[in-house]
């Protein structure tokens, strides 16, 4: 029940915020804080306990729902659910803080969007009914678009709108391929069910298997985003406030890898194989395609957001190769670009803040008048680029190394995203902190500092020693994650 | 082994506590904490050396923890000290904390003098991770560490665009060799199963290498690395750039050290290039052009660092060269004595360049060896090492490499022509630079003030011991390096006798073409050739030309995204569509009705056309 707890606990924390809000000014924000940090205490005194169990991936509990289709309130938890819940709290806390001055408008309702947001990209990385996980997609997303068109900046309507139809139209397709795969299951069996663990013992002809994979896949690589589906993403990551840039390219594109591996890997195996190859392309193409983009703005959000898309063809890359060592890299690549992305949006908010601007071409210099938010910057920006040490390199190096044995052509191509990420990370930093004196700014408060610095603190530790999280993630785990075992005999068919 | 585990970290925790309490630290106080934190990693690299490096083979090895792991293969954060290594490790304390005393004195009065005390800093302990790591990540980890600073360092003095700019290129020219050598390390651990450097020289699997002709590709992605970082062609563009930065940043990091870095990758990797000949011919080749073209450019440069940075990279081609001839050993005792003589220049260049009020135009100089006679000599003691005359070190370790080039099965007697021709080159820009700096009338305008600072001179001092006596160190590499390459009984006898006449003959040459003779003016030549070698030869123009403007051009023409185009036509199509069918609902009745019998006569119209047709 831990989870639901989690779960409730954000939801009505979020509720009493907004509430009591209205009678007292300026207590939402520690409310908010304090829920947060109480389901986070949740988790992690239920992880202290139970950590065995996370080794493979178990139902933890179950009340039916609608039993005529056999519809359940099912959770389940395992390392990568655990690891991505505890990584959405986290970022709730950084979410809260970076609001808190800047948000002056209607600040108990925005709390209980943000809230309610966590609460339903909770509940996807835990349920394990597949008509519940459909459920929780929707909550978080209709939070998700209210931050972006009643906090955002200028164009928020237009962007808020964009995300909604993408993600609406996408999620259509998988609700689709959910629908058919519990009605081949009554098929199969004569009962109803949309169990995660009754549906991936099905056997489903290959043809039909393929179907329903597209249907997973186009709404995760939507998320993801992958090209050809990322244009939502630079639009809705610039107009969101700075929290719902965090939330989005933090945890919100960590829905879609998670559903690439739970549902797309963990489902179709054997159909995920044959679309390997056209997959992996999509990630590379990501690789470059957002690198260079990401180069070609002036908009520092912009120019963070198109990072995001190159970032995650790494994850793309890495997953559709079916090694163990490159789904290692994948694994860490979502934790690093969770948090540095994280980063770097934080950042711009408080640039933003200062600034009211967030066009490169008019800073300049700022070093010389804030050089702890340069010398902060100049890290996550380092992050960004791999620089070994920070766990994004780790992520990457494990990815492409992996990939390589399957897809050297590939993954050469993909390498070329490090130069591609060097030149934009380091425009970013030049434009902004290097060159002439444009502006006079306040350097970091201490709140952005403790912001930043945790932030920080956790790509090095991670970086340094990423067996903290990757020892969750042992053979056995992975197995039961990605049935590698059958991809193995599969790949081997394939080859012959 | 406690002491060289805790080696490269002193310099890192310095860094930390220069950069928290930053401004909060009075001179001393940072200068202090920064020298003192390099000087005790070379006290503990002084103290392994002597004791544990006794014979060419001993090793010592520290397993710090298990950074994660490739498969089955684990990757260490380890240190492994053997005599390779070693040599490494005394450049780096020894001429880096020699560098860091002068920088303290140099740097004293710059308002943010802390941070780039943190960031030489920083720097040392990366520089040190690279050359004691026992797996090619870890060294990886140092080697993008030490780019990283050298972005900082050149970049030091933000304000003025052209550094900004000169950084930038610095990184990402060197990170084009990086992402080779990252490709290098992909194909490298598909084919061998790890990437610790003691498994990949022992592995069992180094004859297939060969077989498949992977060890070709491997090397070749090495030296796509190592010309990166060691500024040779075809990426060397961005070292002159570099001397941007603060003069003891160009003699720690674009002299001493980093640049050597890609020699030092080569060294480690013998064994595997060793399997392939056409890559060491590759190197030998990459080594002789850039030494032959650096050479060229030095000869027409007015910045007196430009000339030296020109030098740097062509000195390097000697050890590149070396290296691809397969001297092994001449190649690393030429890095070692580059380290001593070209630190020396640098840093009575930067003393010079102190007392001329940040004046480094040559042509603004002259006659300085009366108004500055120490600092002069101290010089002209790094120029003699660099033109390699006898008694130097120089000489030492220029000619090694010079007597193996000629019979060597991966290079041979064309090389050993460029190698001579490079030396007559070498002596020829030094004694330009000597003569116009130190000769003839004082041509600046600015008034000479003489620097004082005990802690300027003293390491200048002990440098030109090294730059003069540095030969005498023996390096016993030969448990890494077991190749003989030389063949006494093929070579002509006058080989020996002309590679030690040639700098006599550059510096004779240069007397009769720069000498600033009474009456003789000397003027900056603004020829178009003199520009076109002033420039490197065009490289730059070329690169700009085949890159960076159409990756430009690329960037701005998509900066709207072009799929985006296609997302918006769907948008338009729906809102269009909807506003034509919107259009039709007028909610008048007359107009539906008048429709409705458009329809109607139409219909009848198609049906009628349609019989009349079946009919006929």
């Amino acid at each position: 029940m831990i989870l639901t707890q989690i779960i409730l606990v954000l939801f009505i924390g979020g509720f009493v915020a907004w509430r009591v809000e209205l009678q007292r000014p300026q207590s939402a924000k520690w409310l908010s804080l304090i829920a947060i940090g109480f389901s986070l205490a949740l988790l992690i005194s239920f992880a202290n306990d139970n950590h065995d169990i996370f080794y493979q991936y178990v139902k933890i509990s179950q009340i039916p729902w609608i039993n005529k289709f056999g519809i359940n309130y099912a959770m389940g938890i395992d390392s990568l659910s655990f690891i991505l819940i505890a990584l959405t709290l986290l970022l709730g806390v950084v979410c809260v803080l970076v609001s808190w001055q800047e948000i002056t408008d209607n600040i108990g309702f925005y709390y209980f969007n943000l809230l309610a947001s966590l609460a339903g990209i909770v509940g996807v990385f835990s349920a394990t009914d597949l008509f519940l996980f459909f459920f929780f997609w929707e909550v978080m997303l209709l939070p998700m678009t209210a931050l972006i068109a009643i906090w955002g900046h200028e164009h928020r309507h237009y962007a808020a709108i964009k995300f909604f139809i993408f993600t609406q139209v996408s999620s259509l397709l998988m609700l689709l391929a959910i629908i058919v795969l519990a009605l081949i299951n009554q098929q199969h069996t004569g009962i109803w069910s949309f169990d995660y663990f009754e549906l991936q013992k099905l056997t489903i002809s290959s043809q039909t298997q393929y179907y329903l994979m597209l249907g997973f896949f186009i709404a995760f690589a939507v998320k993801l985003p992958s090209f050809p589906f990322h244009t939502w993403l630079p639009d809705a990551h610039t107009q969101a406030p700075t929290a719902g840039s965090v939330l989005l390219a933090g945890v919100l594109l960590k829905t879609g890898a998670y559903g690439l591996i739970r549902f797309v890997l963990g489902l179709f195996p054997e159909a995920s194989l044959e679309f390997a190859n056209i997959a992996v392309w999509l990630g590379v193409i990501s690789i470059l395609y957002g690198a260079k983009l990401a180069f070609a703005q002036t908009d520092f959000k912009r120019l963070v957001a198109y990072s995001s898309i190159s970032h995650m063809g790494f994850v793309m890359l890495a997953l559709f190769s079916f090694e163990q060592i490159a789904y290692h890299g994948a694994l860490l690549t979502i934790v690093a670009h969770g948090l540095s992305s994280a980063a770097l949006f934080a950042v711009a908010g408080m640039m933003y803040s200062r600034l009211h601007s967030r066009d490169l071409e008019i800073m300049g210099g700022l070093f010389s008048s804030a050089p702890v938010m340069g010398g902060m910057l100049l890290a996550f920006v380092a992050a960004a680029f791999g620089l070994p040490g920070l766990v994004n390199f780790v992520g990457e190096f494990l990815s492409l190394t992996g990939a390589f044995k399957v897809y050297p052509l590939q993954v050469v191509l993909g390498a070329l995203g490090l130069i591609g990420s060097a030149i934009y990370g380091i425009y970013l930093f030049g434009q902004s902190f290097q060159g002439k004196v444009q502006h006079q700014i306040i350097d970091l408060t201490h709140r952005e500092l403790l912001v930043c610095s945790s932030l920080l603190f956790l790509l090095v530790l991670f970086g340094l020693f990423p067996e903290l999280i990757l020892n969750h993630f042992t053979e056995y785990s992975l197995h039961t994650n990605i049935n590698l075992i059958t991809i193995d005999k599969l790949s081997i068919e394939v080859m012959s | 082994m406690q002491v060289l585990a805790y080696l490269p970290f002193y310099p890192l925790l310095s860094f930390l506590l220069l950069i928290m309490l930053s401004k909060n630290l009075t001179w001393l106080q940072a200068s202090i904490i920064s020298v003192s934190s390099v000087g005790l990693s070379a006290l503990s690299a002084g103290y392994l050396i002597h004791n544990f490096m006794i014979s060419a083979d001993s090793v010592v090895a520290v397993h710090l923890w298990q950074w994660f792991k490739l498969g089955d293969a684990a990757v260490n954060f380890a240190l492994r000290l053997d005599s390779l290594s070693a040599v490494m490790l005394g450049v780096v304390t020894g001429v880096g904390f020699l560098i860091h005393v002068f920088a303290a004195a140099y740097m004293k009065g710059d308002e943010n003098f802390s941070r780039f005390m943190a960031y030489m800093n920083l720097f040392i302990s990366a520089m040190l991770l690279l050359v004691l790591a026992d797996n090619l990540v870890l060294l990886y980890l140092g080697w993008e560490g030490v780019g990283l600073c050298s972005f900082l360092l050149i970049g030091f003095w933000y304000q003025e665009p052209a550094n900004a700019k000169a950084a930038k290129k610095a990184f990402i020219v060197t990170r084009v060799g990086d992402t080779f050598f990252a490709i290098g390390l992909f194909l490298l651990f598909r084919e061998v199963g790890s990437l610790t450097i003691t498994d990949i020289m022992t592995s069992n699997e180094l004859g297939l290498l060969v077989d498949n002709n992977m060890a070709f590709w491997i090397c070749l992605l090495f030296v796509g690395g190592a010309v990166g970082k060691s500024a040779q062609l075809p990426l060397q563009t961005w070292l002159p750039d570099a001397m941007a930065g603060p003069t003891p940043v160009s003699a720690l990091i674009h002299a001493a050290t980093m640049v050597t870095a890609g020699v030092y990758l080569i060294a480690r990797m013998n064994n595997l290039f060793l399997l392939t000949p056409q890559v060491m011919t590759i190197v030998a080749i990459i080594g002789a052009l850039t030494l032959l073209l650096a050479g060229i450019a030095a000869l027409a440069q007015s910045d007196i660092k430009r000339v030296l940075a020109y030098s740097t990279m062509s000195q390097i081609g000697y050890m590149m060269l070396g290296l691809g001839a397969g001297a092994f050993s001449a190649g690393v005792m030429h890095l070692m004595t580059h380290a001593f003589f070209k630190a020396l220049l640098f840093l009575t260049a930067g003393a010079i360049i102190l007392a001329l009020h940040h004046q480094q135009n040559m042509f603004k100089m002259g006659g300085l060896l009366k108004k500055l006679p120490v600092i002069s000599s101290l010089f002209f003691i790094g120029v003699a090492a660099l033109i390699a005359l006898p008694g130097t070190s120089g000489f030492v370790s220029k000619e090694a490499i010079i007597a193996e080039l000629y019979s060597s099965k991966t290079a041979g007697p064309w090389f050993w022509w460029a190698a001579i021709v490079g030396a007559l080159i070498t002596s020829v820009y030094s004694f330009r630079m000597v003569f116009l700096t130190f000769f003839g009338q004082y041509r600046g305008c600015a008034e000479i003030t003489k620097p004082s600072h005990y802690l300027l001179i003293m390491p200048l001092f002990l440098l030109a011991v090294l730059a003069l006596a540095g030969g005498l160190i023996t390096l016993d590499l030969t448990a890494l390096f077991d190749v003989n390459v030389i063949d006494i009984s093929t070579e002509p006898s006058w080989l020996h006798s002309v590679a030690v006449a040639t700098p006599f003959i550059g510096i004779v040459i240069a007397y009769l073409i720069y000498f600033p003779h009474a009456g003789k003016t000397i003027r900056e030549s603004k020829s178009k050739l003199t520009l076109f070698i002033q420039n490197g030869l065009g490289f730059n123009g070329l690169y700009s030309l085949l890159l960076v403007k159409p990756f430009l051009f690329l960037s701005k023409c998509n900066k709207n995204d072009v799929v985006e185009l296609l997302i918006k036509a769907i948008s338009w199509n729906v809102v269009t569509w909807h506003e034509v069918l919107k259009a039709t609902q007028t909610a008048s009745l007359r107009w539906y009705l008048a429709m409705l019998a458009l329809g109607v006569i139409i219909l009848l119209a198609v049906l009628l056309g349609q019989t009349s047709g079946e009919l006929a």
